[in-house]
């Protein structure tokens, strides 16, 4: 696997301010600093569309557009579907996990996270760094 | 129904009778009768008497929930508790946001501040700000607890109201706007039963277990 590009686009989504706040923070306590925001689904399949991400991160339970839904779209669209994808969520049932993955999620993180699991997804969706 | 049903029987058997003779025994008349009050299921009088039994236990069963929903003032957990309950929640959240984004101004300047800091008193200070970083995540699990919350206090006011109105009580005025407010339409009904919200501890699937369900596909 390539060196991981630290200065790669992230996309962050959630309907939580305070949740973008932490992960952005993380984010740049781990050497990412090109970091977006949205607050839903729709609103990030926007900017998706409008510039070039690298990765995801999102929430799932969200409206008007959850981070399910989010995922089927971008897996779906043809310019996007490569985009490595992490939800991070409260929803920890199994069927979940389940849908998540059939939708094609890269990887899952259950809410409440800490620094060390969200650095140890990133480098099993990236690569080491 | 039964009385015209019984009737229209009765009317069929005694005119085969005349068809068959000029002169009609009285014991087949009486046999006619006994086939027709056989076919009933039931006493007719009996069952008049339970109908009117069953109707009068009901009336009385209404009218001592009417009398218990006006000393309860079912009308006044619509009008004010519940709505005074949802409105306390949702500052909780307002609250602990505003409190949360505190945390994050004095923890972003304390960052700011360790570049300053010797290498080894920075590395311990970044440490420390990670810790609360990750602790200020509680400010989205309970926003979305308390938000189950409320959604639950606004399915007891809906069938509260329906109780009102089913039993008759003026609940007109007590039902606030909001309730009327028509639903905002999910984008994503498909995967609405999908979602709701952190599970409690016991019954959650911890990181542990999610990692092992997800290699389960590999």
């Amino acid at each position: 696997m390539a060196a991981v590009d630290m200065n790669m686009q992230i996309l962050i989504v959630d309907d939580y301010k305070t949740m973008l706040r932490i992960i952005r923070n993380l984010l740049k306590q781990l050497g990412f600093n090109n970091v977006d925001e949205a607050s839903d689904g729709s609103a990030a399949l926007q900017k998706l569309r409008d510039k070039e991400f690298h990765l995801v991160i999102s929430d799932w339970n969200m409206e008007p557009m959850s981070g399910l839904q989010l995922l089927k779209e971008v897996r779906t669209d043809v310019k996007l579907k490569e985009t490595p994808f992490i939800m991070i969520t409260a929803e920890s049932k199994s069927e979940n996990v389940i849908a998540a993955k059939e939708a094609g999620v890269s990887n899952y993180i259950v809410k409440p996270f800490n620094a060390a699991t969200l650095k140890g997804k990133l480098s099993t969706v990236l690569g080491n760094f | 129904m039964l009385a015209q049903a019984t009737r229209d029987d009765m009317d069929r058997q005694l005119a085969e009778l005349r068809k068959r003779r000029v002169y009609v025994d009285p014991q087949d008349i009486l046999e006619v009768v006994e086939s027709v009050m056989g076919s009933l299921h039931g006493d007719r009088s009996s069952l008049d008497s339970k109908l009117h039994s069953d109707v009068e236990a009901l009336a009385n069963y209404i009218s001592t929930v009417k009398a218990e929903l006006a000393e309860i003032r079912a009308d006044k957990i619509n009008a004010e508790y519940v709505p005074t309950a949802s409105d306390e929640l949702s500052a909780i959240v307002g609250a602990t946001e505003q409190a949360t984004n505190s945390i994050f101004e004095a923890v972003e300047t304390i960052e700011e501040l360790s570049l300053e800091m010797s290498p080894d008193m920075a590395e311990r200070t970044a440490a420390a700000v990670t810790n609360i970083y990750e602790a200020c995540g509680f400010q989205d699990i309970t926003g979305q607890r308390i938000t189950k919350v409320v959604k639950a206090l606004q399915s007891i006011e809906e069938k509260v109201q329906d109780l009102l109105i089913a039993f008759g009580e003026e609940a007109g005025e007590a039902r606030r706007e909001r309730v009327k407010e028509p639903e905002i339409e999910s984008a994503a009904p498909d995967d609405a039963s999908l979602m709701n919200g952190p599970q409690m501890p016991d019954k959650a699937n911890n990181q542990a277990e999610i990692d092992a369900l997800l290699a389960s596909f590999d």
